[in-house]
């Protein structure tokens, strides 16, 4: 398992997500209501859009074109017509810093 | 009685298939649809990066099977009989219904100038196959109608280096759901992308390699397609004496005129709390009230109330809209990051809400909006224009009043 930098837990806004690219993939790291961090493929099983620009609330984000709706801790598809989850990966902050494992 | 009939195969009709499922309807759903494919979604059509029309499925085929929908496609219904609750399919077949849903959607309006055959359409995927069949470097488009879909199809059609020229009627393009802010800037976008249009014109003539327009200008096209706008498909509706306008009339449960007939989608007129009917041609709209309905025929009750929402995508731009803007509401602006915001507020009450922007950087905002305009808050107007005034803050307090 390779962890990977992704910057600053301060560079997130609370219940908010950024996208992060590496290695020619995308993924999704969120920023809890409790500032735990999560961290997800980034474009949706349903459409490829980039669950990034979607809105977070509380610990589900909705992409921002079907409003399919995911609950980011597990990568569980919440609604249609997103029906497949996504792909989750481990996220934790050291000393202010985001860290998430790609391997 | 023989179950749930749905009529028209498209998101709308086969969201209800679905939705009758999750609401516990346990009796038969049969799906009719008169295209020859699975049911498909029509937003990706004019996606086409490879040049190669895509065809997204709603769903797969063994989704239906596992759902127990009966799925009859390349049918068409010949004949509705609200008395003896019946439709005759194309293929001979007589089907009994205890409930029916007409999600028949809405067909391009017509030309009906000289050569209109010549003009292709825009709506389903054969059209969008024979559209993108003639596109190369260099062709020659004339598009007519300055829409959402002329104009979308103007924004792909350029980034595949086609020469476009669009026609409209009106003095300006998106004149219709579009606020006219947002319309200005998308106008000034093609025009700096090269698109020629041509406003307060008609098309007198569509010929073989030329369309004529009302004023005598002669625009060399090797191709025509017509974007001005559909109609609701009413016809089996109106040969069947449900009640019909500018759709087929439901009340706010979405039920027509007979008492077992629903309808939901581009073809269904809602009844309006403050009288009269509306109609709405979009994406979300045929998902929220193909679930109501199914929700009504499977026994419950409710009114269609969401609130009506699109979005466009034209070069990198991406536009949403919430709500119903009127030129006579208050316009409240607000920049951002991603692009801008514009807030519509109607007596201090916030009623709509627009963003265009880079992509979909604006989504989140625009659906933060939305959930205000559900909790009906009369937002400070100040607030709204304060790019550091978070919208999700604003709505916790609302819903924390």
């Amino acid at each position: 398992m390779t962890w990977v930098s992704a910057g600053r837990l301060e560079d997130i806004e609370q219940e908010g997500a950024i996208r992060f690219d590496h290695g020619g993939r995308t993924y999704a790291i969120y920023r809890g209501p409790d500032d735990s961090v999560y961290c997800t493929a980034g474009l949706c099983t349903h459409e490829a859009i980039h669950l990034a620009d979607g809105l977070v609330m509380d610990f589900e984000v909705e992409c921002p074109k079907h409003s399919g709706a995911f609950d980011y801790r597990a990568g569980e598809a919440l609604r249609l017509p997103a029906c497949e989850n996504l792909k989750t990966y481990p996220a934790e902050v050291v000393d202010g810093e985001v860290r998430v494992a790609l391997g | 009685m023989d179950g749930i009939v749905i009529i028209g195969a498209g998101e709308s009709g086969t969201r209800a298939a679905f939705a009758l499922r999750e609401a516990g309807y346990s009796g038969a759903v049969t799906l009719v649809g008169a295209e020859p494919h699975m049911p498909y979604e029509r937003p990706p059509l004019s996606k086409t990066p490879d040049g190669m029309v895509r065809m997204k499925l709603i769903c797969p085929k063994e989704a239906l099977e596992v759902a127990g929908i009966t799925y009859l496609k390349g049918c068409s219904v010949s004949k509705l009989d609200p008395a003896a609750a019946t439709v005759s399919l194309s293929d001979g077949q007589l089907l009994g219904y205890e409930k029916l849903l007409l999600t028949t959607g809405a067909r391009p309006r017509r030309l009906a100038c000289a050569g209109a055959e010549r003009a292709l359409d825009f709506r389903t995927h054969a059209d969008a196959e024979a559209i993108f069949s003639n596109v190369a470097p260099g062709r020659r488009v004339a598009i007519i109608g300055a829409g959402l879909i002329g104009m979308e199809l103007a924004s792909v059609l350029r980034a595949k280096d086609v020469t476009v020229d669009v026609i409209e009627a009106a003095p300006k393009p998106l004149g219709r759901a579009v606020p006219a802010r947002f319309a200005d800037k998308l106008h000034a976008r093609h025009v700096a992308e090269g698109v020629r249009f041509h406003f307060d014109r008609s098309v007198a003539e569509i010929g073989d390699d030329a369309v004529v327009l009302s004023d005598g200008t002669i625009l060399p096209a090797d191709f025509v397609v017509s974007a001005i706008g559909v109609q609701p498909e009413i016809t089996l509706a109106e040969a069947s004496g449900l009640a019909t306008g500018n759709g087929i009339l439901t009340d706010a449960c979405l039920r027509t005129s007979a008492p077992n007939i629903f309808a939901a989608g581009d073809c269904a007129a809602v009844a309006q709390p403050g009288g009269g009917h509306i109609r709405y041609e979009s994406w979300r709209n045929a998902r929220t009230q193909a679930e109501t309905a199914a929700r009504n025929m499977a026994g419950a009750a409710e009114t269609f109330a969401a609130i009506p929402w699109f979005w466009s995508d034209q070069y990198d731009l991406g536009l949403q809209v919430a709500g119903q803007p009127l030129p006579a509401h208050q316009s409240v602006r607000r920049s951002a990051p991603e692009g801008e915001l514009e807030f519509y507020l109607d007596d201090g009450r916030l009623v709509a809400a627009a963003g265009l922007g880079i992509g979909n950087g604006l989504a989140k905002h625009i659906k933060l909006a939305e959930m205000l305009i559900a909790a009906s808050i009369c937002p400070e107007p100040v607030a709204l224009a304060d790019p550091g005034v978070n919208l999700k803050t604003l709505l916790k307090s609302a819903r924390a009043a």
